[in-house]
């Protein structure tokens, strides 16, 4: 299985006028390493499930999330935005963007992978590394060790 | 304070799994022990009935619909979003703690009972009991799944000599009977053709009794540790069964493999490992060393004892009749099938085959007076017994009359203190009476319905009565002393009917 994430899926200087444009920012990069086959159709899944309850979680985070039939392998898209993009959360902008896609068909092996990958974002020490990252291959080595223990 | 919490998300890929941490995090740091349902894409790993039993109070953090939430009936419940929980864990948490004082019920969960809805196999252990009640409460877990095991295997078995003759069991697994060398069913699709419809009843049964330790030693450990319990309990319990130990080789082996997986959930081991815990490491390590344990460190001494005993026994040889018939009737309800019991029926074979009939009829009839005086005992008092054990009682009684010692285990197996001396002293009366009668058999086995090759017939069965009047005896003051009614402290001896969140 190859790896969740990878250093062209990062994104440190993300910028977009709304969460919808910042999650497809995030989604073409998912679509140019080949992990996402039909954007629309995928944005169209991430905005079904944004509609439901905005994904926007307090201290920052902005989580848009799908399971869809246009995803090819478990796959983490990042984004870092200074300026900050509302995600819905009570507490204002979202700095931390994750795009979790999980192809629809998951097994148990890919899911248990984002469960854990979900987790660590809890955790402050996760976020602030994040926060202070100075480059993507810094973010995929921490994403790497936390969520897979690598 | 002991919480269970469930979280969903209408997805179940981020939220469900965010909530969880959270929630585990400020249970952590407020002190509480909590256990989550993530009930996500992952696949929801249910909550072990027993933990639900032992909580405080539930905690729903859930955007979609909980599933099985009549599981959490009665217990005092906090519902909220996924988004609450991962903001403000430890403002739910505060809440939760509040409802626990209160004791408010589930709202939407129907109240009472709900046995149908329990989704796990049964137990009800009270994780707060001290240890002397806990295991008791292991055993009777184990017992009340064996017992079906004993009432359908024993009643073929019993059948198969009705309609057969006890000569099927011979045609079936090869040996002598009445002068009669058998070959036994090799192939068993000549079973019918060999040893007819009876020797099909026969065989049937004896793979159901084959069960009985196993499943006795599985379910034990599975109430100690829950679904991984389960390998090495059955396993410890299948070797037991080969190394001779018998039942209570099985109880030991069931009771190590609980403890045995106890200790290895207590290990902390990296987030990265803990996904293949459940799944490959612990039933793998626990197998390995309990399996070790039942060949290397039980199964050794147990095979010197039968040789020991069988040496001491033909010692015997010529001593007093009657005290040689206390100790067979001592020996044939110390294990019910076990390594001592077997010791003394191979004596009484051994006997049979040199032409002295009197030590096989006391060893039949002292091995049929446990079930048939327990049998007895759960009919005249009936409030010392679990509903389950009463259940066996009615088997028992059959059981009994055919010579199968078997039917008294899942008494023996709960409360073994207790019966074993009491069943002990009334084998002991019946071995003594019949070898003082000088009551023959040349049947090997088959109970009550080989009467007809039993000389003095009727010493016999005074023999029988009298050990049957004795354990009954022996049994009910036993039960009765230093102890409350079980009828009401064990309802969970019972597989059916029990419900894990009515505590």
């Amino acid at each position: 299985m190859a790896d969740l994430i990878t250093p062209d899926l990062v994104d440190l200087e993300l910028t977009a006028a709304d969460r919808h444009e910042a999650t497809r920012r995030l989604a073409e990069r998912l679509q140019a390493a080949g992990r996402v086959t039909d954007l629309d159709g995928f944005l169209g899944d991430v905005r079904a499930r944004e509609a439901q309850m905005p994904t926007g979680i307090e201290g920052g985070i902005g989580i848009p999330h799908a399971r869809s039939a246009h995803v090819t392998e478990p796959s983490l898209g990042f984004g870092r935005s200074p300026g900050g993009i509302d995600f819905g959360a009570d507490d204002g902008p979202a700095d931390l963007i994750f795009l979790i896609a999980a192809p629809e068909g998951g097994g148990a092996e890919h899911m248990n992978i984002l469960a854990s990958l979900a987790r660590r974002l809890i955790h402050a020490s996760f976020k602030e590394a994040l926060r202070t990252a100075p480059d993507p291959d810094a973010v995929v080595n921490l994403v790497n060790k936390e969520v897979l223990g690598q | 304070m002991r919480i269970v919490a469930v979280t969903s998300c209408p997805t179940g890929i981020a939220h469900t799994y965010m909530a969880a941490e959270a929630l585990e995090q400020a249970a952590r740091e407020k002190g509480h022990e909590i256990k989550v349902e993530t009930q996500g894409a992952a696949g929801a790993e249910p909550l072990p009935a027993a933990d639900v039993a032992a909580a405080d109070a539930v905690v729903f953090a859930a955007d979609v619909e909980v599933r099985n939430r009549e599981r959490f009936a009665g217990k005092p419940l906090v519902q909220t979003s996924v988004k609450r929980a991962i903001n403000d864990a430890a403002g739910v948490l505060a809440e939760v703690e509040t409802a626990a004082e209160r004791g408010a019920p589930a709202a939407g969960a129907p109240a009472g009972p709900v046995a149908d809805a329990a989704p796990t196999l049964a137990t009800k252990v009270d994780q707060q009991a001290g240890l002397g009640t806990r295991l008791r409460q292991w055993l009777m877990t184990g017992v009340s799944y064996m017992i079906p095991f004993v009432a359908a295997g024993g009643i073929l078995i019993a059948l198969a000599f009705l309609f057969g003759g006890p000569e099927v069991a011979n045609k079936v697994d090869g040996g002598t009977f009445g002068g009669v060398e058998y070959p036994g069913v090799t192939d068993l699709s000549r079973l019918i053709v060999e040893a007819g419809w009876a020797g099909l009843l026969f065989k049937i049964g004896a793979t159901a009794f084959a069960l009985l330790v196993p499943i006795l030693a599985g379910f034990i450990a599975y109430a100690m540790a829950d679904r991984p319990g389960l390998v090495p309990g059955i396993v410890s319990g299948l070797l037991a069964v080969e190394i001779g130990a018998g039942f209570l080789g099985g109880l030991a082996g069931g009771l190590l493999a609980g403890a045995i997986v106890l200790a290895i959930k207590r290990v902390k081991v990296p987030r990265g490992v803990a996904g293949v815990m459940p799944v490959v490491v612990i039933p793998l390590v626990s197998t390995l060393v309990v399996g070790a344990l039942m060949l290397v460190v039980i199964g050794q001494p147990i095979a010197a004892l039968q040789e020991g005993l069988t040496n001491w026994l033909d010692g015997l040889s010529g001593t007093n009749a009657v005290v040689l018939g206390v100790l067979l009737g001592l020996m044939m309800a110390f294990d019910m099938g076990g390594p001592v019991n077997k010791v003394a029926y191979a004596f009484g074979l051994a006997s049979l085959a040199s032409g002295n009939l009197e030590i096989m009829a006391a060893v039949m009839a002292a091995g049929m007076t446990p079930p048939l005086g327990l049998a007895l005992a759960t009919v005249v008092r009936k409030q010392l017994f679990t509903p389950a054990e009463r259940q066996a009682g009615e088997a028992a009684w059959l059981l009994g009359a055919s010579f199968i010692t078997e039917g008294a285990i899942p008494f023996a197996a709960g409360d073994p203190v207790r019966v074993i001396p009491s069943l002990m002293v009334g084998s002991a009366v019946t071995g003594a009476l019949s070898m003082a009668f000088g009551a023959t058999s040349r049947a090997p086995h088959g109970g009550i319905w080989v009467i007809g090759l039993v000389g003095r017939p009727l010493a016999y069965l005074v023999a029988l009565l009298a050990g049957i009047l004795v354990t009954a005896a022996c049994v009910i003051v036993a039960k009765s002393v230093g102890r409350r009614a079980p009828a009401e402290a064990e309802p969970s001896a019972v597989p059916t009917g029990t419900a894990p969140a009515a505590g």
